[in-house]
């Protein structure tokens, strides 16, 4: 085993982190995961090995179809593993004797295309959580999800059902909705891809804020470089399938952070660095997927 | 002339509200040409001198109204009207009640699904009617045995629409309840049960259009006669009756009888869609 295959990639430092919480941390260690779909054994995941402290923004960037997905799939507990293990706060989610995680209130997903119950009124969607879990009474539930809309200017919106509001008061629904379950890792999977970019940058700021007032571990996957670096404590390059972290960029810009951060000249360093990395993987992806086709 | 609509004092004219619903003039204008063209077909012979095809061989709407006027008086027409209604309403209740969750278990387990679904798709292409000789030999009633006909027309329909229904529902739906603790039977009533409930309206207003076509049809075979033990009757059998006794104005007034009856039904079917599934009309 070569030592670039199981290199670990080390988390920022705590300093970096503005007031990290504690919880939270996610450990992936050497996780493997071959799809075998009619005997065709495909590697979606070759000996992952990557470590994000309690509070940090991880941004993974990565080639179309590397195994992004698989990953935060397997965080979350929809999918198995076929070997290595991933641990949150030093418990073990899922590993060698248990392929796949237990989906819970802990890890909560945002989808790509929103995954907001069309049948319940934004506010039934964002109290749904804790009603579910028996933590809230449904009184409860209501009012503390009031509340958490207040602060992400979401008031106004509590009435309607989701397919009567924007794009991007439904992404912010989805969010609120997730972190009304206190998780300590809110799993986030090109959430804002389907949104124009005026509704895109304003939703940046607004998960930031968001963020600010509940510190949690973020996993976000993107194919978005610009959004990557503006939000992301470190952006962690994957490899072209089978996924694997090829590169760690830590963002040395100070949280918290707003738009002016774009136009700043180390911003435009970062985005350099990161461009030159993902295009090499782009390419090689390109060509893969050239030699299937053929 | 431009393309351009025309512009007055700065404002399209197109912006001023029509004084009456558009949709409302669209239908009253449709309907009028329609009698229109069909009274001036059917007195084509005594107007002009010969007979339009087809046609020309129907009772004039205006005849038919005034066959009509004294059948409205008489409650055997009523008890016509409350006959069929009272048998496609059983059937229907029935293949709702039976229908849905037997099409909910389908969806839902996968053993049921490969135990049920074979014989369901081997009884589904049996048309309904032909089920009249053996249902009559089944039910000991002959009001029992229009009712499992009706019920029959609905049920394929609402099984098959339910099972549709739940199985496209988005497995992200599903995989968030999960992630937020939903336990298997929360998932079951806040997601897959209203998650259907648009193809479970969807199957219902099909399948209360199909029930009425086939009790009309049940109650012409059946007949009028309480040999079995039935009272008979109803809209099929007055058509029926109609025809053997010659009054053909009386034919097209039990058609047209049958047309509004499934429009208030299918019309019910909708607004009670409406009320339940209300994300769905607020778009």
């Amino acid at each position: 085993m070569s030592t670039a295959n199981s290199a670990t990639i080390r988390q920022p430092d705590e300093q970096s982190l503005s007031s990290a919480a504690a919880k939270g941390a996610i450990r992936i260690e050497r996780v493997n995961k071959v799809y075998d779909p009619q005997g065709a054994a495909i590697q979606a995941v070759d000996d992952c090995s990557l470590d994000i402290g309690g509070g940090e923004i991880c941004m993974i960037v990565g080639p179309s179809g590397c195994g992004k997905t698989t990953l935060l799939n397997a965080i979350a507990g929809f999918h198995s593993i076929t070997n290595g293990s991933i641990f949150l706060d030093g418990e073990l989610l899922c590993g060698p004797d248990r392929p796949r995680a237990e989906p819970g209130p802990d890890r909560v997903v945002v989808f790509q295309n929103g995954a907001l119950f069309p049948w319940q009124t934004n506010l039934e969607n964002i109290a749904f959580g804790p009603i579910m879990q028996g933590a809230l009474s449904k009184a409860e539930a209501f009012e503390k999800a009031r509340d958490l809309m207040a602060t992400a200017g979401l008031l106004g919106t509590e009435d309607s059902y989701p397919g009567e509001v924007s794009s991007g008061v439904r992404r912010r629904v989805e969010i609120v909705r997730a972190l009304m379950n206190d998780p300590k890792v809110l799993l986030l999977d090109e959430p804002f891809r389907a949104l124009d970019s005026l509704t895109k940058s304003v939703m940046h700021e607004a998960l930031l804020n968001i963020y600010y007032q509940n510190k949690v571990t973020i996993f976000f996957i993107t194919h978005d470089l610009e959004e990557a670096i503006f939000l992301g404590h470190r952006v962690v390059i994957m490899t072209t399938r089978p996924c694997r972290p090829k590169k760690s960029i830590l963002v040395d810009i100070p949280h918290p952070r707003d738009y002016s951060v774009l136009t700043s000249p180390r911003f435009r360093e970062l985005m350099d660095e990161t461009m030159e990395v993902v295009h090499e993987e782009a390419v090689k992806a390109f060509q893969a997927g050239e030699k299937e086709g053929a | 002339m431009s393309a351009i609509a025309p512009v007055m004092n700065g404002q399209a004219v197109r912006m001023r509200k029509p004084m009456v619903n558009p949709s409302l003039i669209r239908a009253v204008t449709a309907i009028g040409a329609f009698l229109i063209l069909w009274e001036v077909g059917a007195r084509s012979e005594e107007w002009f001198g010969f007979t339009v095809p087809w046609v020309g061989l129907v009772p004039a709407p205006t005849a038919v109204l005034v066959a009509w006027g004294p059948l409205l008086a008489d409650p055997g027409y009523w008890q016509s009207w409350w006959l069929s209604f009272a048998r496609v309403l059983a059937g229907f209740i029935a293949a709702m009640i039976i229908g849905i969750p037997l099409g909910l278990w389908i969806a839902v387990s996968r053993l049921f699904r490969g135990m049920a679904f074979p014989v369901f798709e081997i009884l589904r292409p049996i048309p309904p009617l032909a089920w009249v000789p053996a249902s009559i030999i089944f039910w000991p009633t002959q009001e029992m045995s229009i009712a499992f006909v009706t019920f029959l027309g609905a049920f394929y329909t609402v099984v098959i629409n339910v099972v549709g229904g739940a199985q496209s529902i988005d497995s992200r739906y599903i995989q968030a309840a999960k992630s937020m603790g939903s336990s298997g039977m929360d998932i079951f009533r806040r997601i897959i049960l209203p998650g259907t409930l648009p193809s479970i309206f969807i199957g219902a207003a099909v399948g209360m259009g199909i029930t009425w076509e086939v009790v009309v049809a049940a109650e012409m075979i059946s007949g009028g006669g309480s040999s079995m033990g039935g009272s008979g009757g109803g809209l099929g059998f007055f058509i029926w009756n109609s025809y053997v006794g010659g009054s053909y104005e009386q034919i097209v007034v039990g058609m047209i009888s049958i047309g509004i009856a499934g429009y208030l039904s299918s019309t019910a079917i909708r607004a009670l869609g409406q009320r339940f599934t209300p994300w769905l009309s607020s778009r």
